[in-house]
């Protein structure tokens, strides 16, 4: 990447986007993600996490926060820091509380043995694939969203 | 939004002449791809189609809900005795596919070459 398209982030900086709650416009989030955290500089492969991370935290909402109900959207707010991006989610669902190491991995045996769904393995990626992940239920309980936070990794740039 | 999924079959003889049949997907595997992957799996001739391949090759973009499609296609080819097999995935898509644990029953291969010739 050239330094014309990088940017030098010397006070927080802030990018919202807000998606209607209609399956694909994930790729909505997921797309402006991606151009924020290559500006930061992040490594391809990060940027790949970070795609997914941000687009299954948006079906998530999508799906179960606001039931995709149309009338509904979905807010994206990008939170650029000097060594990190934090990417918030946020739907009119009622949410859950889920704190880090709460996500169980899917068990691919019982979902071969049909013990289990082959779906339910948002979360799990999330969780993988960011520095920091967590499931929060706003304040007046009638919005939640998941904060996700991936650092810039100096040492492996 | 979704891009629409492709899905087009090839059958093809492996170098130690096994019928392979290839599943070559074009698109995104997403929710809306369940026509796409499973049924095109579900059209293949069982008797003689014993091993499976996944082409993602043209696959920019999976979710969990595109992955539990491939799940969901793997079980239905372990209930009928047959092997499911992929090549074409990025980096990163080999990766999620291995934390999911697609690989301890599918066998995933960067190139159609280096799949056919373990076949």
């Amino acid at each position: 990447m050239s330094e014309v398209d990088t940017i030098t982030i010397s006070k927080p900086t802030t990018v919202e986007v807000r998606l209607p709650s209609r399956m694909g416009f994930e790729k909505v989030a997921m797309s402006t993600a991606a151009a924020v955290a290559k500006l930061m500089c992040f490594r391809e492969d990060r940027i790949e996490d970070l795609k997914t991370a941000v687009a299954e935290a948006c079906i998530n909402a999508i799906e179960h926060g606001n039931r995709l109900n149309e009338k509904l959207s979905v807010g994206v707010v990008l939170s650029v820091n000097a060594n990190s991006l934090e990417v918030k989610v946020i739907d009119d669902g009622k949410g859950m509380n889920r704190k880090p190491g709460l996500v169980s991995k899917p068990d691919i045996d019982r979902k071969m043995h049909g013990d289990e769904g082959p779906r339910g393995m948002g979360m799990f990626l999330i969780q993988a694939l960011v520095d920091e992940a967590e499931w929060v239920v706003g304040a007046d309980g009638n919005s939640s969203y998941v904060r996700l936070v991936i650092r810039l990794d100096k040492d492996a740039e | 939004m979704q891009s629409e999924t492709k899905a087009r079959v090839e059958q093809l003889t492996s170098p130690a002449g096994h019928a392979v049949a290839v599943l070559r997907f074009e698109g995104d595997i997403a929710s809306t791809s369940k026509d796409a992957v499973l049924g095109t799996y579900q059209a293949l001739p069982k008797e003689t189609s014993r091993l499976v391949l996944l082409d993602f090759s043209k696959v920019d973009y999976i979710n969990s809900s595109g992955i539990a499609l491939v799940i969901q296609m793997m079980i239905e080819a372990s209930n009928c005795d047959q092997k499911v097999y992929a090549f074409g995935l990025s980096a990163h898509f080999t990766k999620v596919f291995t934390m999911v644990g697609i690989t301890k029953y599918a066998g995933l291969f960067p190139t159609q070459v280096d799949a056919l010739a373990a076949l």
